[in-house]
């Protein structure tokens, strides 16, 4: 037996990924059929178009590599980002941008806690607001507008995976957008974000 | 999690456990220790020894502590363990015990007037860092703010300095408007208004525009700002007889001011902190200004 396995490369390529399954198959098909990770809480919206746009220039310029957006029931850090992050408040994500680096602060509930002008100077200078900050600049955003072009297929391929959009959201899912910048979606988004769920601290 | 589901955790988790155990008893005993097992791998030969015992009962002690460990913590599918414990059971646990550590200091200063609480070195340190979490990314760490975005260090109030308004300020935030007038004055207009503004704080003017300044400003600006322009805590029209200037106070940036608008906003924290800690921010922000 040890003999076939260790001279036959398949064989022991196929035994080794049955053996790290098990962890997988454990730990995440059983979640996947579980409510709690397939429910939406209680006024939850699927994304608007233009937060939608924004959240994919989020993804897009890799804010994700920096900042978390999953805060942990952790007592400190509750204490400074805001309730812990729950499984309802991102039941129409695609993809969960929860991310494992913190470069930057978690902005998870970031949504509100400064103002729209904040956000533009930051993008465009995070200096001259954070004096310490090690964020880069995006001065692109300002002068790209946003490709509505794919607006209605995004929403479109959200709706076929379980995203409730209406046939009439899909229809109107530029309207009010044309001329929009970049910088203007993304910022829409950062203050949408965790806006569900707030607690006094 | 379904039964089904559930039942496919416990036999996948006990079931592996159970095949490592019988793998490490089996091949405890080895036919023929001391000799080779006849592998040679370029001129390196493998022995055919059993494995070492502190290897194997180290194993076996872990695979011992890990049934412990499921028997104690939830593990095994929907089985809760004895402990019942859970994430958000342990943060209201350490959130009680910090309530029950701070709630004491808080109230203590809770029951100190604002106006007395700046006198108090330990709230002040407090506030400081309360300062730091939620105040500092716009006004600063030090409070001298930044362009758009208010210096508290000095002695323009915005929206007032008394505790009553700065308490609403905390809690409800602040929403200025300074509507844009290029719609309503022409290039002369704005020219002529920028002019003024500039001699009311006291500098060199151009003293036949501002006096055409003057009487356009009366007719717009006034309402908000005053007829003097010393400004209205009550609409946060910002005094423009100083040399303070949220925007910038060039020629330039005051144009641009009248041409676009500017509409400051300050967030409200009412849904962020609670009581007691604006109490302790409210005595905080204020300390930074001359009183």
């Amino acid at each position: 037996m040890n003999d076939l396995i260790e001279k036959n490369l398949g064989l022991l390529i196929a035994f080794v990924i049955v053996a790290v399954s098990f962890g997988g198959a454990v730990e995440i098909i059983p979640l996947m059929s579980q409510r709690i990770v397939q429910e939406p809480m209680e006024g939850l919206e699927p994304y608007s178009p233009l937060v939608l746009e924004g959240r994919d220039i989020y993804i897009r310029e890799g804010c994700n590599n920096c900042h978390s957006q999953k805060i942990r029931p952790l007592r400190a850090e509750v204490e400074r980002y805001g309730h812990y992050s729950v499984s309802g408040e991102m039941v129409y994500d695609y993809p969960h941008l929860w991310g494992s680096k913190r470069t930057g602060p978690d902005l998870a509930r970031v949504g509100g806690l400064y103002s729209d002008d904040w956000h533009f100077e930051h993008l465009m200078d995070p200096r001259s607001v954070v004096p310490g900050s090690n964020m880069p600049a995006y001065p692109w955003l300002f002068r790209n507008e946003l490709n509505l072009e794919v607006t209605p297929r995004k929403l479109r391929a959200l709706q076929r995976i379980g995203v409730p959009y209406s046939e009439d959201d899909i229809a109107n899912a530029t309207e009010g957008l044309e001329g929009v910048t970049e910088a203007q979606a993304l910022v829409a988004f950062l203050q949408h974000l965790g806006t569900l769920i707030t607690e006094r601290r | 999690m379904s039964n089904a589901f559930s039942l496919f955790v416990i036999i996948a988790t006990l079931g592996s456990l159970l095949v490592f155990t019988l793998l490490l008893v089996l091949n405890r005993k080895v036919s023929n220790p001391g000799q080779t097992t006849g592998h040679e791998y370029d001129g390196i030969e493998e022995y055919d020894n059993p494995l070492p015992a502190w290897w194997f009962w180290g194993f076996l002690l872990s695979i011992v502590f890990a049934l412990g460990y499921l028997i104690y913590y939830p593990g095994l599918g929907n089985f809760e363990g004895l402990s019942g414990w859970t994430s958000a059971k342990q943060l209201a646990q350490q959130q009680a015990e910090a309530d029950e550590r701070f709630g004491p200091v808080f109230a203590q200063y809770r029951a100190i007037p604002v106006e007395e609480l700046a006198d108090v070195p330990a709230a002040m340190r407090m506030g400081q860092r309360l300062f730091a979490s939620s105040c500092a990314p716009c006004h600063g760490s030090a409070g001298s703010g930044t362009f758009g975005f208010p210096n508290l260090t000095d002695h323009e109030w915005q929206w007032g300095q008394s505790v009553d308004q700065v308490q609403a300020t905390l809690l409800n935030g602040r929403m200025a408007t300074m509507p844009a007038w290029s719609t309503v004055l022409d290039a002369y207009g704005i020219r002529d208004v920028t002019e003024y503004v500039v001699q009311l704080s006291g500098r060199e003017a151009d003293a036949g525009q501002a006096a055409t300044g003057q009487t356009q400003f009366n007719q717009f600006c006034a309402a908000c700002h005053g007829m003097d322009g010393k400004g209205q805590p009550l609409l946060g029209a910002p005094d423009l007889t100083n040399d303070i200037w949220l925007y910038g106070g060039s020629r330039e940036q005051i144009t641009d001011v009248l041409r676009k608008g500017r509409n400051g906003r300050m967030p409200g924290f009412a849904d962020r902190l609670d009581e007691d800690r604006i109490h302790i921010l409210n005595a905080y922000v204020r300390s930074l200004a001359p009183q």
